[in-house]
């Protein structure tokens, strides 16, 4: 038998998370805001007083086991929850100067400067062109000559140009699921968000298509303000700067990725990311 | 997984714990051959550095294998990379204790030389900083491994005392040089036993509160 594990005192689900320490709190300007924030579908609270500064220009992976309300908050920041009808948000979010929960928000505006990515690769049934350029002929007015551009420096982006150059006309659904998936975040980044919001995008695809989006996000960093909910404990430690660890509609911790992975302040954290619950 | 690590873990575990028993038996041995001219017991303590050379490894393939397979993170990370650095202090120690060994053989050709009163608290003190380093490895006691690290400057201050009644006694009989030599050597090398026995308690401050402590001055208000 191992001698007895480490003793830290047991987390009493505070609402407020536990920045590990000095060094953990992130010196970048904070992109998404979210302070007090409390979501419900009907009577159900699935989110406790989330309050969360989301670094500007870096990778924050949400973790933590299934229904801890990860994805719940990230689709409240695209308010892709306007859609579920029972479901309601309190508290505050904004992005910049905008208030995301605002009922005068403009939401399509807001999905525009917001994108998302799906767990699995959902392009329209349409040409690989036609799906990159879907939102640009949507939000912006351009001239055919600007709209390939467009689509070629997205499909650059996400590192697919070289694959599909010579069949930009074919449908997309024609495309291996890593393929897909960067089609998608193609898509995406093409009507110019700040902000890629990303659930679990890789679950569904091969260790080498894996590697690829990683990769990908590595590169997206530089310029955009990257969330990811992820399952994948060695996926979080490698392609995010910050970490957040929820559990039961709560934040447990955020911290550092470094500081969440070796030395996390939290005994429900330390469980989670070795593998001792969840 | 998490079974697959917590077997691994407790295999891992087993296999220092051992090594630290052999490790500590060596250095009583060592230590005994040089203060009551056991020579047999020096002998023993050669004999046993191979399997200590030959377990060093084989605890040491078996946390490369445990990084590669398990991605350990947090204090299982932590407990893998302390038992790396403890294993190989541990076989240090065991070369240091052959060589306390060996210069206990060369004392014993001269048995008008007489072992310094000094050596025996030293000895003393030496293998139970290493006990209690191992001690506070085991039973992640910080408190005990900060007590290691503040021992380590009492053993500094012996060394230099035997040192210097060493020198004495090479400039009162010539005859007495190379004896005196050997002992000067082997309290050499008990002192730096003491040093990795520092490093160990070191290393299990680090597995308890995910700090690196190396390098800093602890001193007995800090300590606390």
């Amino acid at each position: 038998m191992l001698p007895q594990r480490v003793s830290i005192p047991p987390n009493s689900l505070s609402n407020k998370p536990v920045v590990g320490d000095a060094d953990s709190k992130p010196d970048f300007p904070t992109a998404i805001d979210i302070d007090c924030f409390r979501a419900f579908y009907g009577s159900y609270q699935a989110l406790h007083d989330i309050s969360l500064a989301i670094p500007e220009n870096r990778v924050t992976a949400l973790i933590g086991p299934s229904g801890c309300g990860k994805t719940t908050l990230l689709r409240w920041i695209n308010r892709m929850n306007d859609i579920v009808p029972t479901a309601r948000a309190e508290g505050k979010m904004s992005l910049g100067e905008l208030n995301v929960l605002a009922k005068s928000t403009d939401v399509v505006d807001l999905r525009r400067r917001v994108g998302i990515v799906f767990q699995k690769p959902n392009p329209f049934p349409k040409s690989i062109y036609d799906n990159v350029a879907y939102g640009p002929r949507l939000h912006l007015r351009m001239s055919r000559t600007e709209l390939d551009e467009l689509v070629e420096w997205s499909l650059r982006k996400a590192a697919v140009w070289d694959e599909v150059k010579d069949r930009l006309r074919k449908p997309a659904l024609g495309l291996s699921g890593g393929q897909q998936q960067r089609v998608c975040i193609a898509r995406t980044i093409a009507t110019g968000p700040r902000v890629l919001l990303m659930d679990e995008p890789c679950s569904a695809l091969d260790p080498i298509s894996t590697s690829s989006i990683e990769d990908l996000i590595y590169e997206l960093r530089e310029q955009y303000t990257i969330v990811i909910v992820t399952h994948n404990m060695q996926q979080a430690s490698r392609v995010s700067d910050m970490c957040a660890f929820f559990y039961q509609g709560r934040v447990i911790e955020f911290g550092t990725t470094d500081q969440i992975f070796t030395r996390p302040d939290q005994k429900q954290t330390e469980d989670y990311v070795t593998g001792k619950f969840g | 997984m998490t079974k697959h690590l917590d077997r691994d873990m407790e295999r891992l575990h087993r296999d220092i714990l051992s090594l630290s028993a052999m490790v500590e038996e060596m250095i009583d041995k060592a230590a005994r051959a040089l203060r009551e001219g056991r020579l047999d017991l020096a002998e023993q303590v050669i004999e046993d550095d191979e399997k200590v050379d030959a377990m060093e490894v084989a605890i040491e393939e078996e946390c490369l294998k445990m990084l590669a397979l398990h991605h350990p993170v947090a204090v299982d990370l932590r407990r893998i990379a302390t038992v790396i650095k403890v294993n190989n202090d541990l076989e240090r120690i065991a070369d240091l204790a052959v060589n306390v060994a060996q210069r206990a053989i060369g004392v014993g050709d001269y048995p008008r030389f007489k072992i310094p009163e000094g050596v025996a608290p030293m000895v003393t003190k030496v293998t139970g900083m290493v006990r209690i380093a191992l001690d506070a490895f085991v039973n992640l006691d910080t408190d005990a491994a900060r007590s290691v690290i503040l021992n380590d400057d009492e053993v500094d201050q012996l060394n230099a005392e035997l040192i210097g009644r060493l020198r004495l006694v090479m400039q009162s009989d010539s005859q007495l040089v190379a004896p005196a030599l050997y002992c000067f050597s082997a309290i050499r090398h008990l002192e730096r036993i003491a040093d990795l026995a520092t490093n160990i308690a070191e290393d299990a401050i680090y597995l308890v509160d995910g700090e690196i402590v190396r390098h800093r001055c602890i001193t007995a208000r800090t300590a606390k």
